[in-house]
């Protein structure tokens, strides 16, 4: 430790801080530009500058290291005088015409010009221009004129996104942000730039202009989304969401948030949006009223409930709805006598069910991945999947510590691995038998049983040496594998490596409520998510899902509710395919519109309140099950508010849940890695994951929401006979999809990819069954 | 895009290099594509930047920073003149002008039979020598009167 004085308070502060973790720490306000927390330091905007006893000059303060009894002065005169003279030299070239900018009352350069500019410019000359520049449909380069080169956006994109996106070309008075040759800016955490840059240079496509900073009211909540559950900042106007912000929280989403978090709101105000409760009558959706809706709803349940049995009705929510909603869903399904309830319509295995020790989840606290020595994750398009999990992960990976990846897609996650093998959605399970072998090979520990046969290579002792050195390791199961058809099998190996190894494991889990789902208990006693669809029900109730894109099997799941006699949707959304096949729909609201809770991978419980009032007509699903549940004449459906649901699942208070275990009861190890001709690989794509993100425009413009092609590599298209670029028809049951091949050398031989979740796929069949491709 | 002798060169540039800093090249590789191409178009730079493992985009702030590096065609002869603070006060800036009204051309531009480039650069390390020019990057030209301007132009066929 060492001690300095800044403006004469004494402080103590670790070997290596600066000056302004100095100040940071005393409460001392240094006006800064480029200095982030999360970036390293340039030091080329000089704000920062401070007096400091005995330096001949003063000294920029991101950039200073303290020494002992260093004496620092944040505003004496000499120190006031250089932050005035930056300020000045800043704003020479910078335009001065604040009223008509988009950054206006949130400007940082703005804010600091009140204290440190002067009241009128001394400067006559012509100022230079920069020419705008397109960089895709999020964010805005229209002012480039503004930029004050601090080149924290170029850092975001080295050192937090993996990718350097944007540069700066040139030099001295022709500096200039751009990309390469104008192409566009394609990460999947770029909108963080907008928050980052100072001025008003780089700025939200959607937003600029549509409303000023002091218009907004704010509102927390939390990410819908991925399981990270990101904190968000919800800024509404006249009950209208207009933007998300990031809401910091260092053991959540640090100071981020993915694009998808960003830019879904639009899809809330969405001319698809479901207003008013319809009914099927003589064959058309017909609008009605609450009371006659649910009536409908109620009777004909209980009606099929009473003639062809309780199992004759299932239901089946998205891994993206609330705690509160799930648990009714849950208990209304119980309640008219069905065990078919599920919240996991992208699952293809469910053979650990009712093995499980406790919950699910991620095995370890976010904020513990930065100890990490090495990781392991299986089964993930991790980038995709999970942005800013994969961003940790990154962090990780520029140290010495050793991340590796085994997946079904060998997309680079932008960061740095230690290893990556990516093998058939089939041969998952034997790769990782692999690695488990090798590290029991590795510990002189018993081989477990099963695994007699398994053969390491060089890449799995590798993955298993890695897991074996340090203190801290970790084990992730991705979305791949939890969706794989041995998800079971994976679930026992990585147990089995986690004991060997001592490492840490658990799932990174799909949804903002993966977690939630177990603790709601909206699991199946009867029918699972896939067997309800491949054995045809009589009545269907599905919250917030969109079966034709978020089952594991569309094309089966489509045929189920074609034939069923009644479909009841609780969406915020009309969408085209429900038209088909829905008898009732119910309007219900998005996250922002209701009260809830979701569970995060690590088990940290958030709530949140809804930030606008709902839509029309539509309600919270909560209360729409709530009053179903008395229109049946159920037990126990005599809640007041969203926290008396949430009480009757969790203790008060809880800030984690307490029954997280990712332990497994006597399940064997079988390995049949058995596959003949063509497996499909199918990612969910990031932009098409839930119905929020597939409803926003600006995002559905981006590189990420380009139609699915089926892609193969060199020898698959060879040995299917079609060539790159060429239309082909891929087939799966009876269902068929036309699209354009493209060669891809990260898809495994014997492998074609092709997206689930999109409108163009809906058709076929198991994300990760057997595929044909032909010539179209 | 680079021919099998700009490609050992370069190659023997990475090799000065850790392995993993193949990018600490940059500089080398991006004068030898340079070399052999005349100028570095942005496919040259993309090459480059790919074959050294880094972002197109870092690459092209290197290429775009430094003077020497052409972003557009030249003529067979680039002519840079330094018209930095202590060349200007010797001359440095008049230079410039007579060889301005020798070519007919002003600074960026290539006479029309596609022989000369005019440039203007900046301080060459040698403001003892003012004023200075140098030809296609290589050839240093000291106290450079127009007698010695008319002398060079001679010599540039
Ligand atoms: S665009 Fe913004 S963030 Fe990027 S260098 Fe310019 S001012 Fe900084
Ligand atoms: S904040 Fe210190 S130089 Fe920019
Ligand atoms: S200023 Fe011209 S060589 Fe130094």
């Amino acid at each position: 430790m060492i001690e300095i004085e800044i403006d004469g308070k004494a402080v103590h502060v670790p070997d290596g801080s600066t000056i302004m973790d100095a100040a940071q720490q005393t409460g001392a306000y240094i006006p800064h530009f480029c200095y982030h927390k999360k970036l390293s330091i340039s030091a080329n905007c000089r704000m920062c500058l401070v007096q400091v006893e005995k330096a001949p000059k003063p000294l920029p303060a991101c950039a200073t290291p303290v020494t002992n009894g260093m004496k620092v002065f944040t505003h004496s005169e000499l120190a006031v005088k250089a932050q005035a003279g930056v300020m000045e030299f800043l704003l020479i070239n910078h335009p001065l015409d604040c009223p008509i900018c988009d950054q206006g009352g949130e400007c940082q350069l703005q804010d600091l010009a009140v204290g440190y500019g002067a009241g009128v410019s001394r400067y006559q000359e012509a100022k230079r221009v920069v020419f705008h520049k397109e960089v895709g449909p999020l964010i805005s380069m229209q002012e480039m004129s503004r930029c004050i080169h601090c080149t924290r956006c170029v850092r975001f994109g080295q050192e937090i996104a993996g990718v350097m996106e944007l540069g700066m070309a040139n030099r001295n008075m022709h500096s200039e942000i751009q990309t390469f040759v104008g192409r566009t800016v394609d990460s999947e955490l770029s909108g963080n730039m907008i928050d980052l840059c100072p001025v008003g240079a780089l700025t939200s496509k959607p937003f600029r202009y549509s409303a000023r900073s002091w218009e907004l009211t704010r509102r927390k909540s939390v990410s819908p989304h991925d399981s990270l559950g990101a904190n968000l900042t919800v800024q509404i106007k006249n009950n209208v969401v207009m933007r998300v912000l990031p809401r910091e929280n260092e053991d959540v989403n640090e100071c981020w948030i993915s694009d998808k978090e960003r830019f879904s709101y639009e899809a809330l105000n969405s001319s698809e949006r479901l207003t008013k409760p319809m009914i099927r009558v003589d064959g058309a959706l017909r609008e009605v009223e609450w009371p006659a809706a649910l009536d409908y709803v109620a009777h004909a349940l209980k009606d099929i409930a009473k003639t062809q049995g309780g199992e004759a009705i299932a239901s089946l929510a998205a891994p993206h709805a609330t705690l509160e909603e799930l648990h009714l869903l849950q208990k209304v399904t119980r309640g008219l006598g069905s065990g078919s309830v599920d919240f996991r319509p992208r699952r293809r295995d469910f053979s650990a069910d009712g093995k499980r020790a406790g919950t699910p989840w991620l095995g370890l606290k976010l904020s513990e991945i930065k100890d990490l020595d090495a990781a392991l994750v299986v089964g993930s398009f991790l980038r995709k999947d999970h942005p800013l999990f994969a961003q940790r992960l990154r962090q990780l990976g520029k140290k010495w510590n050793k991340v590796s990846l085994l997946s079904v897609g060998g997309d680079d996650p932008l960061i740095k691995l230690h290893a990556q093998v990516t093998v058939a959605p089939a041969e998952l399970a034997v790769a990782l038998a692999r690695i488990v072998k090798a590290a029991a090979q590795l510990k002189n520990a018993a081989v477990p049983a099963g695994l007699e046969s398994v053969e390491p290579c060089a890449d799995s002792k590798a993955i298993a040496e890695s897991l074996l050195e340090g203190d801290k390791r970790a084990i992730f199961l991705g979305n791949a594998a939890e969706q794989n058809g041995q998800a079971a099998q994976l679930h026992a190996l990585a147990l089995e490596l986690a004991k060997i190894t001592g490492a840490s494991f658990g799932f990174i889990g799909e949804a903002a409520n993966s977690v939630g789902g177990y603790v709601a208990k909206a699991l199946p006693t009867a029918l699972n998510a896939y067997e309800m669809f491949a054995q045809p029900r009589q009545a269907y109730v599905l919250l917030g899902v969109e079966p034709e894109l978020d089952c594991a099997n569309p094309q089966q799941a489509v045929a189920a509710l074609k034939q069923a006699a009644l479909v009841v949707m609780l969406t915020p959304f009309k969408h085209g395919a429900a038209l088909d096949y829905a008898d009732v729909l119910l309007p219900t609201t998005p996250f922002t519109e209701t009260s809830g809770t979701f569970i995060n991978t690590e088990g940290r419980v958030q709530g949140f309140n809804g930030v606008v009032r709902p839509l029309g007509d539509a309600r919270p699903a909560w209360k729409v099950l709530r009053v179903l549940g008395n229109v049946l004449a159920l037990p126990g459906f005599d809640y007041d508010s969203s926290e008396q649901v949430r009480d009757e699942i969790l203790p008060a208070g809880a800030e984690f849940v307490a029954s997280l275990d990712n332990g497994l009861n006597s399940v064997a190890l079988t390995l049949n890695a058995v596959s003949n001709g063509l497996q499909r690989v199918a990612d969910v794509p990031i932009y098409f994951a839930d119905a929020l993100a597939r409803r926003s425009p600006a995002l559905q413009k981006t590189s990420d929401a380009a139609a699915p092609a089926a892609r193969m590599n060199a020898a698959t298209l060879a040995q299917s006979g079609v060539a790159d670029g060429a239309q082909v028809r891929v087939k799966q049951g009876p269902g068929d999809a036309v699209l354009l091949a493209k060669l891809d050398e990260t898809v495994p031989t014997g492998c074609v990819r092709v997206a689930a979740a999109h409108a163009s796929t809906a058709a076929l069949g198991d994300m990760f069954g057997s595929i044909t491709v032909e010539r179209a | 895009m680079l021919n099998q002798n700009s490609l050992t060169r370069i190659d023997r540039e990475i090799a000065k290099y850790p392995a993993d800093q193949k990018q600490s090249a940059s500089m080398a590789a991006l004068a030898i594509a340079q070399e052999e191409l005349g100028w570095l178009p942005s496919e040259a730079i993309e090459f480059v930047a790919n074959y050294l493992s880094m972002p197109p985009i870092a690459a092209y702030e290197v290429a775009s920073f430094y003077n020497m590096y052409d972003l557009k065609p030249v003529g067979k002869y680039k002519l840079t003149v330094c018209t930095n603070l202590p060349c200007m006060l010797t001359g440095g800036v008049d230079a410039g002008e007579y060889l301005k009204e020798k070519l007919g051309i002003g600074y960026n531009e290539t006479t029309p039979d596609g022989r000369i480039t005019l440039k203007e650069g900046e301080c060459m390390g040698a403001c003892g020598d003012a004023p200075v020019m140098i030809v296609n990057n290589r050839k240093m030209c000291s106290w450079m009167n127009p007698e010695q301007i008319d002398k060079l132009l001679a010599e540039l066929e």
